[in-house]
């Protein structure tokens, strides 16, 4: 390790963090917004299910360099442009975001669903009140995964010249300097795991009626206070 | 008063749920459709906010055809209360008795101050307000569904068997909850039962069906008890295993009372008898629950 290189590219290391985040930020958004429509779509319709999780499965097979030289002559974009990063993570996340969120509906209670339609919530309040909370969970999940594969990703970026924290492997390749490869490695891990927490923060938040005590706990409580319910 | 006229459902597959159905349900009573599972009751039910549309035939309300009614404006005048309480997990349970006022747009605060209200009204503690509902015993969840029920003060509420998933004592509790409320409020009340003890202690009007939901006999309890119409009423409602049959159980009468034992040996109750005489019968609806509490000997 030469901890002189590091101290004396602290400038450029954080840079690089910023830039890997500002370019996996948004797929990672993309993706869970996309698949939401997606997935619920795949929750109604089993047609609809195999359609979007082959195309799903499909999409995700493609080689990253390959998809990378693709999107550029597709969209008619500059070659260097970051954009074609970003909207290649952004398949990724969406081709892996599918299934989780067919998932996530698909693991709303029915009869959850059916009692709400029945005291008159309409399509959308149902959609918005009812079936989209209750898929959190499982949508965390998947989302969860998106974002660690997003950022181990992006790296591949350097290839075709993007700068983000993928640029010290080739660096460190070409100038067969190990030290940068590690600083590299390491921060992608830690920009993974602060993206991990975060969500499971938001996750956490979001879902506060997954972490209450147990109803038995209530009930042994209730029993020792005095109240008029039936426990 | 809702009216069926010859309503049919027939789903896709071929299967009759439903044949030449017409009954009328009158207003402010309690009528109880009792009856095995397959008698489509819960399909004939659930006609009545438009969760099901018959194949043929219409459901009237006061006059009005339904199939005329948007289904989201009339289930939201319409109180619906199920079995396992089909509450929303992840609302507390003061926001899940709000819900449906909230839909229509009634301020927040009004609709919590109302929601806390019906807590009272339904028999349940404002300390479990702030509670999820998995945080509530099984009994209470009921509680809370027929508070969310009552909560646009609908003048018909529908109770598909909301008490068939809580334990005996919490049922009973629960049944005269719904006695009492309904001495109170007086709503139309369509209830579906597959337990006849049930049936005869909550309905006004009890209606018993068979496959298709076919009336094999409608009238008050006493009716049906009194001169079951076939065969198979009297076997749905016990009286061929002579189960109902009650009588005065000499071996454990004390004193001037004397206790009344049913066909299976189980006491259902005492007959008070100061100084020897029997107390005049009272011939109020309470004299039901006597039927009720054979449910423990028998197996229906």
């Amino acid at each position: 390790m030469n901890w002189v290189w590091i101290g004396s590219n602290l400038g450029l290391i954080g840079g690089r963090i910023l830039e890997h985040l500002a370019l996996t930020a948004p797929p990672i958004v993309i993706g869970l917004v996309l698949s939401i429509p997606l997935g619920y779509a795949a929750s109604r319709s089993s047609v609809a299910r195999s359609v979007l999780l082959s195309v799903g499965g499909i999409l995700y097979t493609i080689p990253s360099i390959a998809l990378l030289v693709l999107v550029p002559v597709t969209l008619g974009l500059a070659i260097l442009d970051p954009f074609n990063l970003v909207f290649a993570l952004s398949i990724y996340a969406v081709a892996i975001m599918v299934r989780s969120a067919a998932d996530a509906f698909a693991s709303v209670p029915k009869d959850v669903v059916s009692s709400a339609t029945s005291t008159g919530y309409s399509g959308w309040q149902r959609f918005f009140g009812v079936e989209l909370p209750l898929a959190i969970p499982v949508l965390l999940a998947g989302i969860r995964v998106v974002s660690v594969s997003t950022v181990s990703l992006a790296s591949v970026g350097a290839l075709i010249g993007i700068d983000q924290l993928g640029s010290f492997f080739t660096d460190a390749f070409q100038r067969s300097f190990l030290t940068e490869a590690i600083v590299g490695i390491v921060a992608i891990l830690l920009l993974a795991a602060l993206y991990d927490v975060l969500l499971a923060r938001i996750g956490h938040a979001l879902t506060p009626w997954t972490h209450q005590q147990s109803a038995q706990t209530a009930v042994l409580r209730l029993a020792s206070a005095p109240v008029g319910g039936d426990s | 008063m809702i009216e069926f006229r010859d309503v049919s459902k027939t789903y896709p597959d071929g299967t009759h749920a439903v044949r030449d159905f017409s009954l009328q349900i009158p207003a402010r009573q309690i009528t109880v459709l009792v009856g095995s599972s397959g008698s489509g009751k819960t399909t004939l039910m659930r006609m009545i906010n438009r969760m099901v549309d018959p194949s043929s035939g219409s459901i009237e309300i006061d006059g009005q055809d339904i199939s005329q009614v948007e289904p989201v404006k009339l289930r939201r005048g319409i109180g619906y209360v199920m079995q396992n309480s089909g509450l929303l997990p992840h609302r507390k349970v003061v926001d899940n008795i709000a819900t449906v006022p909230r839909l229509t747009g009634v301020p927040k605060e009004q609709a919590r101050t109302r929601a806390l209200e019906l807590m009272d009204t339904v028999g349940l503690d404002r300390a479990l307000a702030d509670r999820y509902p998995s945080q509530l015993s099984g009994g209470q969840q009921q509680r809370v569904g027929v508070a969310r029920g009552l909560a646009v003060d609908p003048n018909i509420l529908l109770m598909d068997e909301p008490f068939s998933a809580v334990d005996p004592i919490v049922r009973d509790e629960l049944q005269q909850e719904v006695l009492r409320l309904q001495s109170e409020l007086a709503k139309t009340i369509v209830f579906v039962s597959h337990d006849i003890d049930e049936a005869f202690l909550l309905g006004d009007q009890v209606v018993v069906l068979a496959q298709g939901g076919q009336i094999v006999q409608q009238g008050t309890p006493e009716q049906i008890l009194a001169n079951p119409a076939n065969d198979f009423v009297a076997t749905f409602i016990g009286a061929d295993r002579g189960k109902r049959r009650l009588s005065v159980s000499p071996a454990t009468s004390r004193g001037d009372d004397r206790v009344l034992v049913d066909a299976g040996g189980y006491p259902v109750g005492v007959i008070s008898a100061p100084e020897g005489r029997l107390a005049v019968a009272d011939a109020g609806p309470k004299s039901r629950s006597v039927s009720n509490k054979t449910d423990q000997a028998g197996d229906a």
